[in-house]
């Protein structure tokens, strides 16, 4: 059915309304495009406040199990364990790292994997020695995990067997810059003298004194695991999704997973927070709109009593009459959606341009997502029909013979 | 005698029944309208004139008795039902012609078509064109009713009533709020579209000289029918 009665009469309302529903869209406008740049700010913010905060931390770890004590003989009735001493952990290798990588990176959903082999060392220049995480990595996949190749300040993200990569602020502790040389040694070897060829900035001083980075291969030879990586690290899609992610990938395997959520259990509770806060934001901002359409609407019935009363007589149906007045709601939403989004979109765009980051770095990028603005729509189109739906029914319900008579 | 177009046996209507404010408003009325008729239905206020017109015209039930409306009966039908043969068998012309401001004459005359239809119709805008011209308003087509004198809008409001061709117009004080002269004009507009298009009018009216214009003149007083003449319009 085209409802062409319908149509022409819900527009021929409007129009009418002039100011009146002129004021009822921009109401509508207003809160939609508020709810589609929260919507917007609150995805980018957020994934740029978990990639600042965790640096290089992955979105999944996959390391070796832990290494537990086993005893010699198992308790029964004759033998009780009345103390078991945990074992130290070493550094140990992903078992069967390669096929595991192959796999990883064919499933549906995690964007990079990159085999890492890290364990503790020193970095010396001089008289200075620091302690640090020596991370071995393959530049291409780690930069695609974690970004790196971004924070990149002086000298290129290149690994050369003889090559390193260190943090701003231990650069400035060894007083070295790219090109000096410094050494790097563990526990299990007396290292050797390696060129610095890049300088990286995290944002985090700590976070810069924390990691150097070598080549694979190099660190396999620093931490004695030859071919071995200890952890292979994953980027995923859905960054909110990791923890289901990481119980998924950890049904098929022996290794232990860990998503960035359960290593930052603090961050993540402040991110639900924050969602939680914008989505009762959201909510209320919804609700606002829906009462201010039906507000008007319910004065809109009451101005055209008479005119109703008339369509009633000369043979409209009650279905009719309450099509008509959810029609105009449906459209005020929709007009409303579609100019909210605009003006989200504009919103977002120039607060790209001008709020940014220390670094200069965009803080939130506009996203262009068809989705998020099909989805206004039709929320905005439902919640207009759901605010007509009071107004509409006391039109259908007149009686025409009293709404004459006024 | 054409066969009756409503036909209306032992119609009583009580307001508030059941409460201590009760009030018949309407006892026992008897009445016949045949197609093609000319009558008016006069009397002082209050005697039920309108609540009579709004029983006729399916905009509220009898309390008691039986309505037939081209031998259709009208008691059990469903809402729906009144709707749609209002739409079908009759025309409504008010006294205040009760135009929609935010129609051209021209749509609100091809409203009831789009009511009927579900569309604007090529057919149905060749007649309410016709019609607007015949009622003298063939300059005002794209006019909105608030351009409009009382007298011009009263006359649109005959041609959305006629534009169906309804089998009874149902006119409540139709030339109640315009001038001499304009009512004049309306009067013979609605006579002859009687004479034309055999068209039956039921017309409610104070006014004593309008009423010698018709062709059978009924009288309510205090809710009951107290004369039903023909006469020889003057």
């Amino acid at each position: 059915m085209p409802l062409v009665f319908e149509w022409t009469l819900a527009l021929r309302f409007l129009r009418e309304g002039g100011m009146q529903t002129l004021l009822i869209v921009a109401g509508a406008t207003a809160g939609i495009s508020v709810i589609v740049f929260i919507t917007t700010f609150l995805g980018d913010l957020q994934d740029d406040l978990v990639r600042r905060t965790l640096g290089v931390q992955p979105h999944i770890v996959i390391r070796a199990a832990e290494e537990v004590s086993r005893p010699l003989a198992p308790p029964g009735p004759d033998l009780a364990l009345s103390q078991v001493q945990t074992r130290t952990q070493r550094p140990r290798s992903v078992d069967q790292w390669q096929a595991l990588r192959d796999q990883l990176e064919r499933t549906p959903g995690i964007r990079a994997v990159s085999p890492v082999a890290s364990g503790p060392g020193f970095v010396a220049r001089g008289d200075t020695s620091k302690a640090v995480t020596v991370l071995g990595i393959v530049p291409a996949p780690y930069a695609a995990v974690t970004r790196l190749n971004e924070k990149i300040v002086a000298g290129t993200l290149q690994l050369g067997p003889g090559d390193v990569l260190v943090g701003l602020d231990l650069a400035k502790d060894l007083g070295a810059g790219v090109g000096d040389k410094v050494r790097v040694s563990t526990p299990t070897s007396a290292g050797d003298a390696y060129r610095i060829t890049g300088i990286y900035d995290l944002g985090q001083r700590s976070l810069n004194r924390a990691y150097v980075f070598v080549a694979l291969p190099t660190a396999q030879a620093l931490l004695a695991l030859p071919g071995g990586v200890t952890s292979l690290e994953l980027s995923i899609e859905d960054l909110f999704g990791a923890d289901r992610m990481a119980k998924t990938l950890q049904a098929g395997m022996p290794h232990e997973v860990e998503s960035w959520m359960r290593a930052n259990s603090q961050l993540r509770t402040a991110l639900n927070n924050q969602t939680v806060m914008t989505l009762l934001i959201r909510f209320f901002l919804a609700l606002v709109v829906a009462i201010g359409v039906a507000s008007v609407l319910v004065v809109t019935v009451v101005q055209k009593t008479k005119e109703i009363g008339i369509l009633r007589a000369m043979g409209t149906s009650r279905g009719r009459i309450l099509r008509l007045f959810l029609l105009q709601g449906a459209l005020i939403g929709a007009a409303g959606a579609v100019l909210g989004s605009l003006c989200g979109y504009g919103l977002t765009s120039l607060m790209s341009r001008f709020v940014r980051a220390d670094d200069g770095a965009m803080l939130f990028h506009a996203h262009v997502t068809p989705a998020l603005y099909g989805y206004t729509l039709i929320v905005a189109v439902l919640l207009g029909l759901a605010a007509a739906v009071m107004p509409a029914r006391r039109a259908a319900r007149l009686d025409p013979a009293q709404a004459i008579r006024l | 005698m054409t066969a009756p177009v409503i036909a209306l046996a032992g119609i009583r209507k009580t307001y508030n029944a059941g409460t201590p404010v009760e009030m018949e408003v309407l006892h026992d009325v008897d009445l016949v309208v045949a197609g093609g008729e000319f009558a008016c239905l006069i009397g002082p206020s209050g005697s039920g004139k309108s609540t009579l017109l709004n029983i006729i015209g399916l905009l509220e039930g009898p309390t008691a008795g039986r309505y037939d409306l081209k031998g259709r009966s009208m008691q059990s039908a469903s809402d729906d039902e009144r709707t749609r043969a209002r739409l079908d068998t009759l025309g409504f012309v008010f006294q205040f012609h009760h135009l929609l401001p935010a129609f051209s004459a021209l749509e609100n005359v091809m409203l009831p078509g789009l009511m009927r239809d579900g569309a604007f119709t090529e057919d149905s805008r060749a007649r309410a064109g016709e019609l607007l011209r015949a009622v003298g308003l063939a300059e005002a087509l794209r006019k909105r009713p608030t351009e409009l004198s009382g007298g011009m809008q009263q006359r649109v409001a005959i041609a959305r009533a006629l534009v169906l061709s309804p089998d009874l117009v149902l006119a409540d004080e139709p030339t109640g709020n315009l001038d001499t002269h304009s009512a004049d004009d309306v009067f013979a507009l609605l006579r002859q579209f009687n004479a034309t298009r055999g068209t039956a009018f039921l017309i409610v009216t104070h006014d004593p000289r309008l009423a010698a214009r018709c062709d059978r003149v009924i009288e309510l007083r205090d809710g009951a029918l107290v004369s039903d003449r023909a006469q020889t319009p003057a």
